[in-house]
């Protein structure tokens, strides 16, 4: 079979949100309009948003649509080019010099060289999805050295010269926002700020994900997950979470619990902070028997 | 001479936006602009909706300029009149932070010994500050230095006592024909930790909110990593501000952007705020965290608690620093001191520029935990 086209896929920002439906992934117009701008500009998509809104999950989905590989480079402090971009094996190295003996032997040559994410992306023969996740966890000058690759998708190593893509890759950025993002990479990309879903969006992403919830208990976690973001607690539940709590709701009720009781005790998969478990304790029972109303 | 190309005429308002933006000072690039209208082509654009999606996405306003953006776009594709921009809170802040709506309900209720001066009923005015010499640039110079560190995950060459560096290590041995020269070594690099000053801006701290705000800027200009936010009735960032290397322009922007000055207090419910913006509360770990407050919450103090509760385990240390301590018969006796005194570090004289400047360049030294030393003291 024939791989999708991303320029045929991506025809309308409807189109996008189709076929990403398809992938289990609901997208809103804005976030569909990104990502569809993204694949046709050629462009990096940086999406930024709180965490647990689904920007790691619409990277995975837009690879699945795309039917591409899925290459992850998770960020952390202190990510530099040896492990975003390639290293040479060192150790090979020392040994083929000390067999090579009066022998002349080119130790740049590419059984030394480890490719990582980024040079593996640039190398593949087809295009890949690149998914840089959390790029705001990483020092600023990591950020300087995506920039060569973000603009022309190339890296330069210096004992090989410039490596340019083979197949362009599609590149999604992720960041929680924990620290500004340099301007030059910004400007980059195509940008999107995922918020938190409202609640008829939440219910059916709840309804596509969970494994068998009733549209009822969907719609109920739904309004009363939006009541308790609304809540100053220090880990607001992420969609991810209303999933699970969904779930665990429905497997305790199918277990004998009635409802508002199922939802209460199967908290613990939605809040995962002691401190706001004793905040939200109170008024769980009031939030869950309105969600249910 | 060659001949300069026209754009075609459905462009000039596309070019217009950008240049309006430009004016409010938003970073739009030439290729950001190309951006724009290739996106508005590929949608058609079959209605303004498509213009204005194409213009999030390509010119990329940073998320707590995104109303402004908003306003200028109406502004300028609909004509709507013009924007009102000044003091626009974070998006996050505001949804998080319920405007005091709780306090003021049960404000008549409440009375607590020592809360006099305070109040949580929200005053919203503008502030001017005064020319003068600060006499903050030995502190500048010293901050960077003098602040605690950590070790990070980023390496160092160094001489000895390092781990093997195979990269550098092999290039010697390669410029030295296969010989092997001293091993190059490597060692986990050492930075100095984030510093994060929360200043009241409240009524009852009214002498002193001139001098911390010419702190926070000394502190943003000398140290690498340093966060400074304002908290009255609401909760206010002014980091971006106080970047603005002349002093007095710092300043002058810092207070146009916070709105409550001199108003009421709401310590504990701005502090939980604070804490639920997962963007803020980042910046409070592992950081030297540092509040420039009276500690006068009126009231039920269990919020606050609450909050500082969660700032010390986030925090490398947490300080508070009242100008009341400056009084020889200070004791922390309020009942809203009393229950957050365990989870202090430090618990400092605030009256002065010269205390503070001392303290936070102290910052590095390890000092007993303040419960212990007020605990002699009373």
């Amino acid at each position: 079979m024939q791989e999708p086209n991303a320029e045929t896929v991506a025809t309308s920002p409807e189109a996008v949100a189709r076929h990403l439906a398809g992938s289990r992934y609901l997208a809103d117009d804005s976030l569909a309009t990104a990502i569809f701008l993204a694949i046709r500009l050629g462009k990096p998509l940086l999406l930024e948003g709180a965490p647990g809104v689904g920007k790691t999950e619409a990277a995975k989905a837009i690879a699945q649509l795309l039917g591409r590989d899925l290459v992850r480079l998770q960020c952390y402090e202190g990510i530099d080019a040896a492990h975003a971009l390639y290293e040479w094996n060192y150790q090979r190295q020392l040994l083929a010099i000390r067999h090579a003996g009066e022998h002349e032997i080119d130790i740049y040559d590419d059984r030394f060289l480890i490719a990582r994410p980024l040079l593996q992306v640039l190398r593949a023969p087809e295009q890949r999805v690149l998914l840089v996740d959390e790029i705001d966890r990483s020092d600023h000058e990591f950020e300087a050295l995506l920039l060569e690759f973000l603009s022309d998708f190339q890296i330069s190593i210096p004992e090989r010269g410039t490596i340019r893509a083979e197949a362009q890759p599609i590149v999604i950025l992720t960041s929680n926002r924990t620290r500004e993002l340099a301007e030059a990479l910004r400007r980059r990309c195509v940008y999107h700020w995922i918020g938190y879903p409202d609640a008829e969006r939440e219910a059916a992403i709840i309804m596509l994900r969970a494994g068998d919830v009733a549209e009822t208990t969907a719609r109920a976690v739904a309004a009363a997950v939006q009541e308790i973001r609304v809540r100053p607690l220090a880990k607001p539940p992420g969609i991810s979470e209303a999933v699970e709590w969904a779930n665990a709701a429905t497997i305790l009720e199918k277990g004998g619990s009635p409802w508002p009781q199922a939802f209460r005790r199967a908290i613990g998969v939605l809040i995962k902070d002691e401190e706001d478990l004793s905040a939200i304790a109170p008024e769980l029972g009031q939030i869950v028997e309105e969600a249910l109303g | 001479m060659m001949r300069q190309g026209t754009l075609p005429l459905a462009s000039a308002p596309f070019l217009d936006f950008a240049r309006l933006l430009r004016r409010h000072a938003f970073a739009v690039a030439p290729e950001q602009v190309c951006s724009f209208m290739q996106a508005v082509t590929l949608l058609g654009p079959r209605s303004m909706a498509d213009i204005r999606e194409a213009a999030l996405a390509t010119l990329a306003p940073p998320p707590d300029r995104r109303g402004e953006f908003e306003a200028h776009f109406r502004d300028h594709f609909h004509g709507d009149g013009q924007p009102s921009v000044e003091g626009e809170e974070d998006e996050e802040t505001r949804i998080k932070d319920d405007g005091g709506t709780r306090e003021k309900e049960s404000e008549t209720m409440r009375q607590e010994k020592g809360g006099e001066l305070s109040s949580a009923i929200e005053q919203l005015s503008s502030r001017d500050f005064l020319r003068d010499d600060d006499g903050l640039g030995p502190f500048r110079r010293k901050l960077a230095s003098a602040l605690p560190a950590r070790r990070s995950f980023r390496t160092v060459r160094t001489h000895s006592r390092g781990k093997l560096d195979l990269r550098r290590s092999l290039r010697e041995i390669v410029s030295a024909d296969g010989d092997i020269p001293s091993p190059q070594l490597r060692r986990r690099q050492t930075v100095a930790r984030k510093l994060l000053i929360l200043i009241d801006v409240s009524g009852s701290m009214k002498l002193h909110t001139a001098d911390y705000l010419k702190l926070g800027h000394a502190a943003v200009q000398g140290a690498d990593r340093a966060e400074i936010f304002t908290f009255g009735t609401r909760l206010t960032r002014i980091t971006s501000a106080l970047r603005i290397r002349d002093r007095d322009q710092a300043l002058a922007r810092a207070a146009a952007l916070v709105d409550d000055w001199d108003g009421g207090t709401r310590m504990g419910p701005t502090l939980l705020a604070f804490l639920s913006v997962p963007r803020f509360s980042a910046f409070a770990r592992g950081a030297a965290v540092i509040i420039l407050s009276d500690a006068l919450e009126r009231g039920d103090h269990a919020d606050l608690e609450t909050a500082m509760r969660r700032l010390s385990a986030r925090a490398f240390r947490l300080s508070l620093a009242t100008p009341l301590a400056g009084d020889p018969r200070f004791l922390p006796t309020t009942a809203a001191l009393r229950a957050i005194l365990p989870d202090l570090d430090d618990l400092i004289d605030g009256s002065s520029l010269g205390s503070l400047t001392d303290f936070v360049l102290s910052l590095a030294r390890p000092a007993p935990a303040a419960s212990a030393i007020w605990k002699r003291v009373s």
